[in-house]
């Protein structure tokens, strides 16, 4: 008799073995199936709702997923031999009622069982994600999320460069982005995803190259137009998050509100000179009401009101850094973790290094996102210093 | 009279030569605001309309808070504050 043998008896006498149809009977009833086999297995199909906690992992992984000493795990694998040795594993972490579900995935589906095809990772992603995987806060869970996520860029210029290279890197599935402009050599100080010899060509195709050969498996759709009130909606419509890196208000406005009227979070990020905005307007949101960017600033300034465009130069590397807190927003907004910044403004001024938080309340007579207001339309303010050109 | 910060944005600081904050002795918000257009010519008109309103595209704040939140322009400053302008900016 193999060593392995006489270890499996051993256990068996420890270890409470549990028909599948049982295991299934108390899943509903609040227990946990853990499903420790490798993910190409899972990949075939695995007990709906399981906890696919992969062999490898488990004993690093279980007490995040299951925090709990006391509730009943359930452990299963292909035929129950591994997850005997599962289950004493997570016995000796603590936890009082292990049993392992006898016969494993394949006896659950010979007793006719629903079972569940959940969508997975495969090699190559698992490779690329990595550092992902790692943390439980995203995991293959968040991943998949960020896979199924729809972003809009508004401008692929300052700081939708960032914005668009650090979201495709993190592999969110759906990038949009929007500009009407060509490359020219004076964006190149700071638009870091276009190169120099893509001067002259549209900024969406320039991007997209960019953004396919840094991750080939994200789908970049161009929508080569200008922003106006008659087309806003349309593109809006479809995309999960919006991230405004807009060069003019008269977008801003429009930005804001099809974002209020679709209800889709607006991650605002605005420049000038050393000094940046970062926001996320979004009054839907769960936890909190948010205002809207009209909360804060209920209309535009007039041109003459505005920083002139000769004025209107900015440090090259200002965009990296307010572009890229649009972008841990937008990751924390598909992820669901951490506290986004709604409600909540940081403004940075780089030249004394000076991050300042400050609070944005709903503004309670907001004319587009009030409680009960009726949607007045869109604007199409003036476009002053739009492309600064000197 | 308290002492307080006046922390400029970009846009308005070549109304005060450049600085990025001025040294402003008040009482209220709107106190400042005319110890500001008193000693930088034009910096006030830039943040209130003629009727002496914030315009709609700037906010003022004490420390992190509006004072849309507080009591407006009649709110009362205390030594230390820091009070912010905070125009909108477009570019990106």
């Amino acid at each position: 008799m193999a060593e392995k043998d006489r270890r499996l008896d051993e256990l068996r006498t420890r270890i409470v073995e549990i028909e599948p149809r049982d295991a299934y009977a108390l899943q509903a009833g609040g227990a946990f199936v853990i499903d420790v086999r490798e993910a190409d297995e899972i990949a075939q199909g695995s007990p709906p709702g399981a906890l696919r906690l992969g062999r490898g992992f488990l004993e690093l992984r279980i007490e995040d997923a299951v925090p709990d000493k006391n509730a009943t795990l359930l452990v299963t694998c292909a035929g129950g031999v591994r997850a005997l040795f599962a289950a004493e594993s997570l016995q000796q972490l603590g936890y009082i009622d292990v049993r392992s579900v006898k016969g494993g995935f394949n006896k659950w589906k010979n007793q006719g069982l629903p079972i569940e095809l959940p969508r997975t990772l495969d090699a190559k992603q698992r490779e690329r994600y990595a550092r992902h995987l790692l943390m439980p806060e995203v995991g293959e869970k968040g991943q998949l999320a960020l896979l199924s996520a729809k972003v809009l860029l508004v401008g692929a210029g300052g700081l939708g460069s960032p914005v668009a290279l650090y979201l495709a890197a993190a592999g969110v599935g759906t990038i949009g982005l929007i500009d009407f402009d060509v490359v020219d050599r004076s964006n190149l100080q700071r638009q870091i995803v276009h190169t120099d010899d893509r001067v002259g060509t549209p900024k969406v195709e320039s991007a997209r190259k960019t953004l396919l050969a840094l991750n080939p498996e994200v789908n970049v759709i161009g929508h080569e137009t200008r922003l106006d009130s008659t087309n806003v909606e349309a593109i809006f419509d479809g995309y999960d998050i919006v991230v405004d890196g807009s060069d003019n208000f008269a977008t801003r406005y429009l930005v804001n509100d099809a974002c209020v009227k679709l209800r889709i979070p607006n991650v605002h990020g605005s420049i000038f000179r050393f000094e940046g905005q970062v926001s996320v307007f979004h009054p839907t949101y769960a936890k909190r009401r948010g205002p809207c960017y009209r909360c804060v600033y209920p209309e535009p300034p007039p041109a003459d009101l505005a920083p002139s465009c000769a004025e209107a130069g900015v440090l090259g590397v200002l965009p990296g850094v307010v572009g890229l807190m649009e972008a841990v927003e937008t990751v924390k907004l598909i992820l669901g973790i951490g506290d986004p910044l709604v409600g909540r403004l940081i403004h940075y001024d780089a030249l004394p290094a000076r991050f300042t938080e400050l609070t944005l309340d709903p503004d309670p007579d907001c004319k587009y996102c009030a409680e009960g207001a009726v949607f007045p339309g869109f604007v199409d303010y003036e476009v002053f210093c739009s492309a600064p050109k000197v | 009279m308290s002492k307080v910060t006046v922390r400029i944005p970009t846009p308005l600081r070549s109304f005060v030569g450049g600085a990025d904050e001025v040294a402003v002795e008040a009482e209220t918000v709107s106190g400042l605001l005319v110890v500001l257009a008193e000693r930088h010519r034009g910096l006030t008109d830039r943040v209130c309309d003629a009727q002496g309103k914030v315009r709609p595209f700037v906010n003022l704040y004490i420390g992190s808070k509006n004072i849309k939140s507080l009591s407006g322009l009649e709110t009362a400053l205390s030594d230390g504050d820091v009070l912010s302008i905070v125009p909108a900016v477009a570019g990106g």
